[in-house]
């Protein structure tokens, strides 16, 4: 029997795309498709209503003022917040974490987000977090491996749980947490993009979509690209400690 | 050290060309006597370009260096995202039509190249490219006649992480500037060049819109429809100069030819390059026609034979130009080489390799190289194009591909990275 498509919505990719998030979108399909599942995307355009019945939201990075627009778009969309509540899967991407937090720093000075993640975001102390970043998954134990470019951190409440522990990088910016886990819902400041670079937790997503497990799917190009990234941030690693 | 003898080659023509004037002060002269001895050591010894190092050397001796070497000149400034170089010496071919100027060709765009250049220069006018971000700091210290803005778009996002902070810096700068050649297409560009004294508009188009969908002056969603506009009134200006059919539409007079490089973006270029050297004095019809001559700039789009093949090299360096360089290269339909870097110049970040549709490679014979080259096979893994091999250099992606035409396509340290491999021939 053919299994349903799995609906991928892309919320407002022209805004909340700075930083290639699309390719999450296309891992997604793609680590589908190798496992005969079929996806479609539908990437909403600002002002265009966004879907309530999708399988996988992802919502994705921005600066200041595009961001600023999509958190305008994104309150007059009570249907997104409502399926993302009732456990459709979501990963959100920085300017998208802090969008589905109860607060982050926006243009003007702190401004409420959707609530979706017991999360606060203000600024990161110090200079701009730009780099290789190598978490560990408090999913499930694997490095999840990406490259962030944030002046925001994360304060988690206690509803929701880090994503990965920082082993290089900065990530939230206190008690080496990285991203944020909460219900249905996945957020880190990785690029790479994140599901590119993290094929575990991109299989978690559709897992989670189709409701079974996925037969295991070993992609040797993406694996050569993690031990590459892999290496190379071990080699920072080696040279903060060394700088210390 | 072949390689590196093919550097200092290609770099000592740009930084011998012309004879130094004369500088003014003590400390200046005695600053070029030590910058020139640094430069020296810098090609014979280490066997680097070297201006950026006598750049360097002047700027620390001699804080004031940039203003000095300034005074009393003509100087044009060209910057933006993408068309920076190519314009920069489209503008010195045109303007180059009423009398010798000097230009910094060899693409150093940050203070120390730009100063070392002007040390080097004895003719009153000069063109410098300026990179992005040193727009405010080359206006203080050169006081510009015109600038040039041609578009701003995500590049380099590690070093420019918001398009809008660099719009803002360019605005406050741009208010001491008598004139702006501005690019009207651009939200970005046309809100920044407001403030100057003087715009002249071009119509130059924009390739890229995803960095300007919000108004710049009140943070709502622009109206894209029709060029744009925003229902806080501000929208796109009417333009001085336009591009209709293919040519190029002063404000008055016939209308100028362009079909020397490919691409709209390089005809958008040349309308904003003519612009202007006709607002420094030149005429329109012959600065056009001295557009003619620029055809390979720091190598882009040089033919060059290597081995069996005849390679094009084409440089893009950020999602805005890869995209409309494949677009021009799926056309071509030639064998392919993507060199992909991601050192500083390139941007730390390849994120971006996802904001750019390679399906229109699917079919063609693809090959790859570069320190970034396993990010890229796995994009394409992604949009169905199959890679025939990945290669740890040029020569090695080159030679994996039947004998014929070959377009490369680099970013901008692979394609510096490739011009070296390549040697004479490029």
């Amino acid at each position: 029997m053919q299994p349903d498509p799995v609906n991928i919505v892309v919320v407002y990719p022209k805004l909340l795309g700075l930083y290639g998030d699309r390719g999450n979108a296309a891992a997604l399909r793609h680590r589908a498709a190798a496992r005969g599942i079929e996806a479609t995307v539908l990437e909403v355009a600002p002002g265009d209503p966004i879907p309530e019945q999708a399988d996988i939201y992802l919502v994705g990075g921005a600066e200041d003022g595009s961001m600023a627009a999509a958190a305008k778009l994104l309150e007059r969309q009570p249907g997104f917040v409502r399926a993302v509540g009732a456990g459709a899967p979501c990963l959100a991407v920085c300017a998208g974490f802090q969008l589905l937090s109860r607060e982050y720093v926006g243009m003007d000075g702190p401004r409420p987000g959707l609530g979706l993640l017991d999360v606060t975001c203000s600024r990161l102390t110090g200079p701009r977090a730009v780099g290789e970043v190598v978490t560990r998954s408090e999913i499930d134990g694997s490095r999840l491996l990406g490259f962030e470019n944030h002046q925001g951190d994360a304060v988690l409440g206690p509803a929701a749980r880090p994503l990965g522990i920082v082993e290089v990088g900065r990530g939230n910016g206190h008690e080496g947490h990285e991203g944020a886990q909460q219900g249905s819902v996945i957020a880190t400041y990785l690029h790479g993009p994140v599901l590119v670079r993290n094929p575990a937790l991109a299989d978690l997503l559709l897992t989670r979509a189709v409701g079974r497990e996925l037969e295991p799917y070993l992609d040797s190009r993406v694996e050569r690209l993690r031990r590459e990234r892999l290496s190379a941030a071990g080699s920072l690693r080696t040279r903060l400690l060394r700088r210390a | 050290m072949r390689l590196g003898c093919t550097s200092v080659r290609l770099n000592t023509v740009v930084a011998t060309t012309q004879a130094p004037i004369r500088p003014d002060s003590t400390r200046l002269a005695l600053a070029m006597l030590l910058a020139r001895t640094a430069v020296w050591i810098s090609q014979r010894v280490l066997r680097r370009s070297g201006g950026v190092i006598g750049g360097r050397v002047i700027v620390k001796l001699v804080p004031g260096a940039g203003e000095m070497l300034a005074a009393g000149r003509r100087v044009a400034l060209v910057s933006g995202t993408n068309g920076k170089s190519t314009s920069t010496a489209m503008l010195a071919a045109a303007w180059a039509t009423e009398g010798p100027l000097s230009t910094n060709s060899d693409g150093a765009n940050t203070p120390a190249g730009l100063v070392w250049t002007l040390a080097n220069a004895r003719t009153t006018a000069v063109v410098l490219e300026v990179d992005e971000a040193w727009v405010p700091w080359a206006i203080r210290t050169f006081g510009p006649e015109v600038v040039v803005l041609l578009n701003l778009a995500r590049d380099q996002l590690h070093r420019n992480p918001e398009v809008g902070r660099l719009a803002r810096a360019w605005r406050d700068a741009l208010s001491a500037v008598p004139t702006v050649v501005a690019n009207a297409d651009d939200p970005w560009v046309a809100w920044a060049a407001q403030t100057a004294q003087h715009q002249i508009w071009v119509g130059a188009g924009q390739i890229w819109d995803e960095d300007s969908l919000i108004c710049p002056e009140c943070g709502e969603l622009l109206d894209r429809t029709d060029g744009w506009s925003c229902t806080c009134g501000h929208s796109r200006p009417a333009c001085d100069w336009t591009i209709s059919d293919g040519v190029i539409v002063p404000p008055s007079g016939s209308s100028l030819s362009y079909i020397t490089l490919p691409g709209p973006g390089n005809l958008g270029n040349a309308a904003q390059a003519v612009a202007a050297a006709t607002l420094m004095g030149a005429d329109p019809e012959a600065a056009a026609a001295a557009l003619a001559g620029v055809t390979a700039v720091a190598g882009r789009y040089a033919t060059v034979r290597v081995g069996d093949h005849d390679v094009m090299l084409v440089l893009a360096k950020n999602p805005a130009s890869w995209r409309a360089s494949l677009e021009l290269l799926a056309t071509r339909r030639n064998a392919l080489v993507l060199a992909f870097n991601a050192d500083g110049a390139d941007g730390r970040d390849p994120s971006w390799l996802y904001d750019v549709d390679f399906s229109e490679l699917r079919g063609l014979q693809v090959t790859l190289c570069g320190n970034r080259a396993t990010d890229l096979a796995v994009r394409l893994e992604m949009d169905g194009v199959e890679v025939t091999g990945q290669y740890g250099d040029v020569r090695g992606a080159l030679h994996a591909l039947p004998p014929g035409p070959v377009d490369l396509l680099a970013t901008y340290t692979a394609f510096q990275d490739a011009r070296r491999e390549l040697g004479r021939a490029a």
